[in-house]
């Protein structure tokens, strides 16, 4: 990468010393990286699997274990996409189950604003977050098209310029009904004169253009008060809803650190903008990591690693989705075909993870790459596909991770195993002790909240500070 | 008449059947919130030989939740009996959820999820809660009128169950040969269209281990044929069995009976329930009610024995009609063989000897 061929101190400055690196591991489910067709592979279904990344990551300990949702099964030009693991849990009822089998981990589920009530999403986290003794995180994305629509009350109703006007009430609405007990709300003896103290848990009554709910909530707050809200979504209405709502962005901006600069600064701009102190969000980008004895064993594991992320079939389904027409019969070892694909938008239809945007630049974008180093549809695709980001040594890993943080371009990673149940035990064996031999990972869990862990102000805080800014907006 | 020995379930719901139940025991108020007491009441009713523990819930507030001076707080069905699933090894665990307040699509996901990690032992309890304000909490309309109802948490059911079988047994089949992880013959389209929604795909989570989760119903709320287990309730034990009868007749494959039970502990059944009573009026719900001597539960549970294939009991005070249950009710019922304990490993399915469903998809194929 060009970034080592430059001085690093001057354009990368360290800003942030004695910064640490927080992890989290991301289950993914349904995609095309995790390589379930290798030997070592478990079964991607089984509660098995998922406790022991979870114990894996508790045991690195890691700030988080999270949890991938999408909410119709993706297709390829309208039949069922075959060749990823596919079918996976409700990330709530899932991690409810692992909160019982850990006990520091954060918990953090992908939940749609869109496909979801209020006042049932907001009770379904807070009882985890009660649950789990205040480890719950709400990760908050927007898909909205009607394809997914079809399988929910509500239909496709919600144009897509709306998707982040419903989200932004969904968590207001979401935040009054955890904040509705009071902290002292439960009577302390069996002696008092009603369970509740009269007044002390405040019916809701929220009403916006796209949120409406009255309910006298169920659920008091836990100790980190409510869940800690993620959020995942690139857009411009994705950030700006970040900077205004969230406390953790997950991002896409990982693996180039001049790119993560790029989008740390947008992010922190936003932020300012929202009137929040500057790294009042954490940035957790997504990423993987292959480790080996030697740079050139890592290099040759991420060569192969690739190969088996995209097989032959999975570089023509790519294709296909692309072209938006059935090409596999075509050969993978061979050329790329010769017409463009029609001009249409690529939309979200297919879920999560299929490529996104024009399709005429991106095949401009294989057809550059093929030309120029003669490659065939398989080569090409895997030369354009995401890889992985960190491959290396775990000296050199923890090295650049380090920079990383310290720069001010991430507050940590979460990280996605290719292998399940057991791709996480290199990070944590090898990679989680060269970050603590270096100052730079925690060696026990300080508090007991997935905010502690965060290093999150408490939840008052920020609604106290939000508070006082739109009483001095009113004001002026 | 019933051959087999009678299963037993109870109801663990917040600190008991009583309203005042949060009076009562030794723990504090909000114990009601607590994982620790929630894992250990569980654990004590599975080694106590329960078949089936059931948590009570509604989305809003109920009648019971409002009423002045009562407990205002309770945690999410699904949640509970996920977090108890991997504290436990033989108990089923069956939250209820209203079928008028779900997504039936989150719904599915989120009983087979359950299903899955607790390894086949998850239910259902089908409720249909009068709900005042559900509609304004949610923002939709729902369903009012007796007849709408009936027919809106029928279609949910319906439609749960589809969602359930649109993953056939066997559709990972990680063919390594042809790059295929799943085979998309055996992943099926629910498309469902009823009066007041429509689901179109296959559900995000693969069939879960009993095919279907246990679904368990008032007959009150759904037709018996169409639930695997009935519960029938009853003023009076003439009632229960009239009840037991009909469902049966109506197609029931398993008949449970709701009796609500206050018994002699410390105290007296009958001063505990006066103390209880000052407190807060105990209202006649649907349950059979038994204020008695552990002795006289044991009879009224041989009498039971001939018209029903279980009972689910709802301890006025859990912490204090639990441990009476587990230690003078059940060993005696086990002894006498009027009731069985389910086996290690065994699902919920198995325990209650109700067959594995047949996917309706291979069998519309088949047919
Ligand atoms: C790192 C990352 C992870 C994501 N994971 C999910 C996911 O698990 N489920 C989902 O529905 N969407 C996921 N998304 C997609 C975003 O939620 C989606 O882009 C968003 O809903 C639309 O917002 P946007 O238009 O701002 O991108 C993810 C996005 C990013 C960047």
């Amino acid at each position: 990468m060009s970034a080592s061929a430059r001085p690093p101190d001057r354009d990368h400055p360290i800003t942030r010393p004695t910064a640490t690196v927080h992890l989290g591991v991301f289950f993914q489910g349904v995609n095309h990286h995790t390589v379930w067709s290798d030997p070592r592979s478990g079964s991607q279904t089984d509660f098995s699997s998922f406790r022991r990344l979870a114990e894996t990551a508790e045991r690195g300990l890691f700030d988080a274990f999270f949890l991938g949702e999408g909410l119709r099964l993706r297709e390829t030009n309208g039949a069922l996409h075959d060749l990823d693991v596919v079918g996976r849990p409700d990330a709530i009822t899932q991690l409810s189950a692992l909160a019982a089998v850990t006990s520091r981990i954060g918990l953090v589920a992908t939940q749609n604003t869109t496909y979801n009530d209020p006042a049932d999403l907001a009770r379904r986290l807070a009882s985890l977050d009660v649950l789990s003794g205040g480890r719950a995180a709400w990760n908050v994305v927007t898909t909205d098209n009607a394809w997914t629509g079809a399988n929910f009350r509500r239909g496709g109703y919600l144009d897509h310029a709306d998707r982040y006007v419903r989200a932004a009430e969904f968590v207001r609405a979401a935040r009054a009904i955890w904040d509705s007990f009071a902290d002292d709300a439960i009577a302390t003896t069996t002696r008092e004169p009603s369970w509740s103290r009269p007044g002390a848990i405040t019916p809701v009554a929220f009403s916006g253009a796209t949120v409406s709910t009255h309910v006298t909530p169920t659920v008091p707050r836990s100790p980190q008060g409510h869940p800690v809200i993620f959020q995942a979504g690139d857009s411009p209405a994705g950030r700006t809803f970040a900077a205004e709502h969230a406390d953790v962005i997950f991002s896409s901006h990982g693996s180039d650190l001049d790119d993560a600069l790029a989008f740390a600064r947008d992010v922190r701009r936003r932020v300012a903008a929202a009137g929040r102190p500057r790294d009042d969000v954490k940035i957790l980008p997504g990423t993987s990591f292959v480790l080996g004895d030697t740079e050139a064993e890592a290099r040759e594991l991420a060569t192969w690693l690739v190969r088996e992320q995209i097989s032959g079939a999975t570089a023509l389904s790519i294709l296909s989705h692309i072209w938006g027409e059935d090409l596999s019969q075509l050969d993978p070892d061979g050329p790329l075909p010769d017409h463009d694909p029609a001009p249409r938008e690529l939309s979200r239809t297919r879920g999560t993870g299929a490529a996104q945007g024009d399709p005429a630049g991106l095949a401009r974008r294989l057809r550059s790459h093929a030309e120029e180093l003669g490659l065939s549809i398989r080569e090409a695709v895997i030369a354009t596909d995401r890889r992985p980001a960190f491959v290396g040594t775990p000296s050199s890993v923890a090295d650049r991770l380090v920079r990383f943080v310290r720069t001010g371009a991430v507050d940590g990673f979460n990280v996605s195993p290719w292998l399940v149940p057991d791709g996480l035990d290199e990070v944590v064996d090898r990679l989680v002790p060269e970050l603590q031999e270096r100052a730079a990972y925690p060696t026990e869990y300080v508090g007991t909240t997935l905010r502690e862990h965060l290093g999150l102000r408490s939840s008052r805080d920020v609604h106290g500070a939000r508070d006082a800014i739109q009483r001095t907006v009113v004001g002026a | 008449m019933s051959s087999r020995p009678l299963v037993l379930a109870v109801d663990l719901d917040g600190s008991g059947a009583h309203p005042a139940a949060w009076r009562a025991g030794s723990d504090a108020p909000d114990a009601v919130l607590d994982p620790a007491v929630l894992r250990r009441r569980v654990l004590a009713a599975e080694n106590g030989g329960f078949t089936l523990v059931t948590l009570d819930d509604a989305l809003t507030t109920t009648q019971a939740t409002v009423s002045s001076g009562a407990v205002a707080a309770r945690l999410d069905g699904v949640v509970r009996a996920a977090f108890v699933s991997q504290l436990t090894t033989r108990v089923g665990l069956a939250p209820r959820v209203d079928p008028r307040g779900a997504e039936p699509f989150h719904l599915a996901a989120q009983l087979a999820s359950l299903d899955i990690a607790s390894l086949g032992r998850a239910g259902w309890v089908v409720g249909d809660a009068d709900q005042p304000g559900l509609a304004d909490a949610i923002d939709r309309v729902v369903p009012e009128l007796p007849a709408d109802r009936e027919l809106e948490v029928a279609d949910v059911v319906r439609t749960v169950r589809r969602l359930w079988d649109s993953w056939e047994d066997d559709a990972v089949i990680k063919d390594v040969a042809t790059g295929r992880y799943v085979d998309r013959d055996r992943i099926h389209d629910v498309a469902v269209t009823t009066p007041t929604f429509a689901v179109a795909g296959a559900s995000i989570t693969p069939r879960p281990p009993q095919g279907h989760v246990v679904v368990i119903a008032p007959d009150t709320v759904l037709d018996p044929a169409t639930a695997d287990v009935s519960l029938v309730g009853g003023a009076d034990v003439a009632e229960v069995v009239e009840r037991a009868v009909a469902a049966r007749g109506a197609g029931a494959p398993r008949v449970l009976a709701d009796v609500e039970v206050l018994l002699d502990a410390d105290t007296s059944c009958a001063a505990r329930l006066a103390a209880l009573d000052a407190d807060a009026e105990w209202t006649p719900t649907d349950a059979l009610r038994f204020v008695g001597s552990p002795f006289g539960l044991l009879l009224l549970a041989e009498q039971l024995a001939e018209a029903v294939d279980g009972i689910r009991l709802h301890p006025a005070v859990v912490g204090t009609d639990l441990p009476v249950l587990t230690r003078f009710v059940l060993p005696r019922l086990f002894a006498t063989r009027i009731a069985r304990a389910p086996r290690l490993a065994q699902t919920l399915r198995g325990a209650l000897d109700l067959p594995r469903p047949e996917n309706v998809f291979t069998q519309e194929e088949a047919a």
